[in-house]
């Protein structure tokens, strides 16, 4: 492991509690952190460690652990290395603590997140202002319950004159019209 | 000689709300003093698919709010039904641009965590499309600096020779735009009979273009007080934003991924990073000015180095069943743009579990503009935001 990330990892183990480090390569590990501890340790990590460069928030669905998995991606620029903490979440009413206050394009972030998986982040500006879809009346779309297919034959007439085929039965009756004769 | 009265003009700002220290005005849009417009999304004055909600005193904006969602097109959701390859035709859709960073991050992501090591020649031939993709970026964004000011005649050069590369992308993968090359284990062919030499005269043209550009937009008056001093980026505000690349380095910052995090075989290459100290709308342009000479010099040095013969892929398992390894990474490129990034999750299934892009434009056109724009006149909008070099289809996916 790199000597930054490893030095960076024993500071923070005397502080906060971390589980689940795992090393991707040698400048990116991922770590499992608790969610009342991350903002403090997000702050920690920019204002401590010069992890001064935010470089994404994202978030996994794992619908069958009823979890999202939030990741916060944090850079070293001085020395080149990347820690990435993953928070579990509870999908029922998700909510998150913000980090609008530590990094300028987190609130983008957050915003984004409240649209498309319906986590929430109190607080943070414009939070529930429509991102991307406006007047939207589902569910979150990016959520893995969220049925595209479903959705789309809700919402959208079928165009007349098409029909839908089997491709495996389609292709077998085209080419091989006699086989089972 | 009197002086003119024009050059110690102090404007008269009673009429104009002050600027807070956080750069916002404080506005009652009630006083009938404000108006409210929308900049786009069908304006030339927007780069690409996306609009602004202003609010203007006189020719002064006020406030600005940044609106997206013209283009969504619901590729991360997509990827989520889709097996890896399926994904491959999609992701290059990201950002129209510079579609290639998309194609070499996603093949670099599934290569990382099914432990792929591609051959020698694919990392060169890799490069070279990258590079060349840069290229034909910056063609169309150094004179589409001068176009935002009203000088046309670069824009029509660089749409030339733009084309130039276009063909030999063509020659090379068999598409223009999109161009499919990078398959994940390395990539589809090599260099065709020739390319060396017409890529060649291409380029000789192209640095006989830089020369011309320099005279006719950098050392032009009009350009220069149009861009001098405008939407100035402090170097504070780089890491309170995530700000990266060229708008980046103009403000003096030594940032660039090819030599951070040396990925492919940059590390073999001979180049420094162009940096400024002052990064407003002419340093930027001029900086990527600097990048476009470096990068036809990049060109040349990976072509030298290309092999002509050689294993150009690696060994894949049968795509249509390929199950990758339960894992997640974050893989990075410097695109024009800046740090152009995916994350990529496997559950160890066919299907990815999520693939999430990390534009520059993400923040360029949505946190530092809204900021950039607080103050600005509304004539110089659209000079800023091509300084910005926003891409919106990266900002919604």
């Amino acid at each position: 492991m790199n000597t930054t990330i490893e030095e960076t990892l024993t500071s923070l183990e005397s502080r906060f509690e971390l589980k689940d480090i795992k090393q991707q390569r040698g400048d990116l590990v991922f770590v499992t952190v608790k969610k009342e501890q991350l903002i403090s340790l997000l702050t920690h990590m920019r204002d401590n460690e010069n992890f001064t460069h935010f470089v994404m928030l994202s978030v996994v669905d794992w619908i069958e652990d009823g979890v999202f998995q939030l990741s916060y991606i944090l850079n070293n620029p001085e020395k080149h290395v990347d820690i990435v903490f993953r928070c579990m979440i509870e999908r029922e009413n998700a909510s998150m603590e913000s980090a609008h206050h530590l990094w300028k394009q987190v609130a983008t972030y957050q915003r984004e997140l409240y649209e498309m998986y319906g986590i929430d982040f109190p607080g943070s500006p414009r939070v529930h202002e429509s991102f991307i879809l406006e007047g939207w009346d589902d569910i979150p779309p990016m959520r893995r319950e969220f049925d595209t297919k479903k959705y789309s034959e809700d919402t959208y007439f079928p165009r007349p004159g098409r029909e839908s085929k089997d491709p495996k039965e389609h292709m077998k009756n085209k080419l091989y019209p006699d086989a089972d004769k | 000689m009197q002086t003119s009265n024009l050059i110690n003009w102090q404007p008269d700002r009673s009429k104009f709300p002050d600027q807070l220290a956080d750069g916002s005005f404080k506005v009652d849009l009630s006083s009938g003093k404000y108006v409210k417009i929308w900049h786009g999304p069908n304006h030339p004055g927007v780069t690409g698919n996306m609009s602004l909600e202003l609010t203007l005193c006189g020719d002064e904006v006020m406030d600005a709010k940044t609106h997206v969602g013209y283009l969504h097109r619901g590729f991360e959701k997509l990827f989520e039904r889709r097996k890896f390859i399926q994904c491959f035709p999609t992701v290059i859709r990201m950002c129209v641009a510079e579609p290639d960073y998309n194609e070499y991050n996603y093949a670099a992501a599934i290569e990382e965590l099914s432990g792929i090591k591609i051959p020698e020649a694919a990392k060169w031939l890799r490069m070279l499309a990258l590079e060349m993709s840069r290229l034909q970026t910056l063609l169309r964004i150094v004179p589409g600096q001068g176009g935002t000011t009203g000088l046309g005649i670069g824009v029509q050069w660089g749409v030339y020779l733009r084309d130039l590369i276009l063909d030999r992308f063509e020659e090379l993968t068999g598409g223009r735009i999109y161009h499919m090359y990078m398959l994940p284990g390395g990539v589809r062919g090599l260099l065709p009979d020739g390319f060396r030499k017409r890529m060649e005269e291409n380029l000789k043209e192209i640095d006989d273009f830089v020369q011309r550009i320099d005279r006719v937009q950098y050392q032009n008056a009009v350009f220069k007080k149009r861009t001098k001093g405008i939407a100035v980026i402090p170097p504070e505000w780089v890491d309170q934003y995530g700000i990266t690349g060229p708008n980046a380095r103009a403000a003096g910052f030594n940032r660039d991924v090819r030599k951070d995090y040396p990925y492919l075989n940059y590390d073999q290459l001979d180049f420094e990073v162009n940096t400024d100290n002052f990064s407003d709308i002419y340093n930027r342009s001029r900086l990527r000015w600097r990048d476009l000479q470096q990068t036809v010099d990049l060109i040349r040095q990976i072509m030298d180095k290309i092999p002509d013969k050689g294993d150009f892929k690696a060994k894949t398992p049968n795509v249509l069943h390929w199950k990758i390894e339960k894992g997640e990474t974050y893989i990075r490129s410097e695109s024009s743009r800046g740090e152009y990034g995916y994350y990529v999750v496997s559950d160890g299934s066919e299907y990815p579990r999520r693939i999430n892009l990390r534009g520059p434009s993400y923040i360029h056109a949505v946190s530092l503009l809204e900021r950039l724009l607080k103050g600005a006149n509304i004539a110089d909008i659209g000079a800023i935001m091509v300084s910005l070099q926003s891409c919106p289809p990266e900002i919604e996916r």
